[in-house]
């Protein structure tokens, strides 16, 4: 369990954590969402004890990170795939930190077997493709048996493969009651992983939400329906939650019943329908909507909008 | 790659606490495990046996009567030792730069956050470096004394100059040299991560060790006579003299200062990586 309280970082006059409060529960996969710049990685260097905080806290299982007798078994991380010394072996790189908690090399093997690396393991890492780097670090950060796992956007440079092994691995990590945080400035590949979401932007919490009630709410468009009598199924649909508009004559758009509800209120009273589509809006336009007005590097075009998101 | 393993731990593993020797068994596995320690260290014991040998094997007496007044004081004094250590100075410079590799390469790469994310409490990891690098640079660099000066007894045979392990304040002269560059790669780690570059580090040391003295001439002849010998390198040489020259410390007080130095610079070190962010 993490657990960060009024977490505030500064670097001179500029805030880049602001009075973040957010937990994050076991047996469950939280993603640590925002834009670029949003301090995302600021504030998973301050729950490992890499940055020191301005104002607040943050705990790891009930303390602060260094206060543990074995921190990589409370919780193992990968921040940047770059932390490791590019003239040293996978292996050895591995073997240097299982040796600070007394870890064998079996298990050293065993993470090397896990993340897909034994065929590289006497390898450089300097030589290694940003996947590999990828695979090294989850491996680093699975080395001493983690309660909380905690990835800074571990599917940057993995392969449709990778990208799936690690939604997999996580899925199960999350499963076996470890709690489990990635973070990502991509809704759609979070929401595909994740049980509850964090998001923030310029340091603020922004949501505090589940999933599923993310995209019930991204989904909240309302339902197209086209049909001749419009009219007439207007005044049945009519109800105390629902609102019906009309952009053209056989169009109508439905909030608060579900197609479902619209299609069997149709048949009932016989009316023909020729379109009936449920206006999601995708998550990532709801997610972009959300942190708009917190966009650290905004970029001019429209079309461009979306990669900066 | 494999997609099918999916289970983190399909065996429990065992995972202790983080002790001092632990974290000290850590920095030795990742001192050995980089081919540039064993390069550099290499490169110093080459510079230390090689020049030694060479200054000794090229030795006439009458360059010497050339330079100075021979068998006086002061920095005309050649001996078999004082020439069997002429590499020191090259070979502190060589294990200076590996301390700092140590220490600053970690920052230079990112190592470093893997490192202190396994050790949060981080003084132990500087105090590590410092124990497993001054010992292996005592050691090696004590070795290669010997050697230098075993193989300059061979150039200097029938020489006035001559001497044998067993004349007085040899042992101890050597064995100063090797605990003069033990410290020299102290210090190269306490300055790698006080200054956290490795570009940094080594001008600061190639400055202190080479430069300063130097510059310190220009200072008014009362100072600099009072000042110089406390200058780490002045002091360091001190250690390894066979013949304490009137301007220049004792072994033991040359130690000490030298120590003091070291140790000034491992507390700098030791209040920057505690007090700043990683």
């Amino acid at each position: 369990m993490i657990e960060a309280r009024e977490l505030t970082k500064r670097y001179g006059d500029k805030t880049v954590v602001d009075h973040l409060s957010f937990t994050v529960k076991p047996g469950e996969v939280t993603g640590f969402l925002g834009p670029n710049g949003a301090g995302k990685s600021t504030t998973m260097r301050m729950i490992i004890g890499l940055d020191a905080p301005t104002g607040g806290s943050v705990t790891v299982n009930g303390r602060s990170y260094a206060k543990h007798p074995a921190p990589l078994h409370e919780i193992g991380s990968l921040l940047e795939a770059k932390s490791v010394h590019p003239g040293r072996t996978a292996f050895n790189h591995l073997m240097a930190l299982a040796h600070t908690h007394g870890i064998s090399r079996g298990r050293v093997d065993e993470v090397i077997e896990l993340a897909g690396l034994t065929s590289v393991a006497g390898k450089r890492v300097g030589a290694f493709s940003l996947g590999m780097g990828q695979r090294l670090g989850i491996a680093s950060a699975l080395l001493a048996d983690p309660a909380i796992v905690m990835l800074d956007e571990p599917v940057n440079g993995l392969d449709p493969e990778g990208v799936l092994w690690v939604r997999n691995l996580l899925r199960s990590l999350a499963d076996e009651g470890r709690a489990v945080m990635l973070s990502s400035h991509l809704m759609s590949e979070t929401a595909l992983i994740a049980d509850h979401l964090v998001i923030i932007g310029r340091g603020r919490l922004l949501a505090d939400t589940t999933v599923d009630d993310f995209v019930r709410e991204a989904g909240g468009g309302g339902v197209k329906v086209s049909t001749t009598e419009a009219v007439r199924l207007r005044s049945l649909l009519a109800g105390p939650d629902v609102v019906v508009s009309s952009s053209a004559a056989e169009e109508l758009v439905v909030s608060g019943r579900s197609a479902r509800e619209i299609g069997a209120v149709a048949a009932e009273h016989g009316i023909a329908l020729y379109e009936l589509t449920p206006q999601a809006v995708s998550l990532e336009e709801a997610f972009m909507a959300l942190t708009h007005d917190a966009v650290e590097y905004q970029s001019a075009p429209a079309d461009t909008a979306r990669k900066a998101a | 790659m494999t997609t099918d393993t999916l289970s983190a731990a399909p065996v429990r593993t065992t995972v202790r606490k983080v002790t001092a020797l632990r974290v000290l068994r850590s920095e030795w596995a990742k001192f050995w495990s980089l081919r540039s320690s064993w390069i550099t260290l290499g490169v110093s014991l080459l510079l230390l046996v090689a020049l030694g040998a060479i200054a000794s094997a090229t030795y006439s007496p009458d360059v010497v009567a050339d330079g100075g007044p021979p068998g006086g004081p002061g920095s005309g004094t050649q001996d078999a030792v004082s020439l069997a250590l002429l590499g020191v100075t090259f070979a502190s410079l060589a294990v200076g730069v590996l301390g700092v590799l140590l220490s600053a390469g970690e920052y230079s790469t990112g190592m470093i956050r893997s490192t202190l994310t396994a050790v949060p409490r981080r003084l132990p990891v500087l105090w590590s470096k410092a124990a497993v690098i001054g010992p292996v640079a005592l050691v090696l660099s004590t070795v290669g004394a010997l050697a230098a000066f075993q193989l300059g007894t061979l150039g200097l045979d029938g020489e006035k100059i001559a001497l044998s392990l067993s004349d007085d304040g040899v042992l101890r002269s050597l064995a100063g040299a090797g605990v003069y560059l033990g410290l020299v790669a102290v210090f190269g780690v306490a300055l790698g991560v006080l200054l956290r570059s490795s570009a940094g580090a080594i001008a600061v040391l190639v400055g202190v060790l080479l430069i300063l003295p130097g510059l310190a001439s220009l200072l008014p002849d009362s100072l600099y006579d009072n000042i110089n010998p406390y200058f780490p390198s002045n002091a360091g040489s001190a250690v390894y003299a066979l013949h304490e020259s009137s301007d220049a410390l004792s072994p033991g007080a040359g130690l000490a200062v030298f120590a003091g130095w070291v140790a000034l610079t491992l507390a700098g070190a030791a209040y920057r990586l505690v007090r700043s962010d990683a």
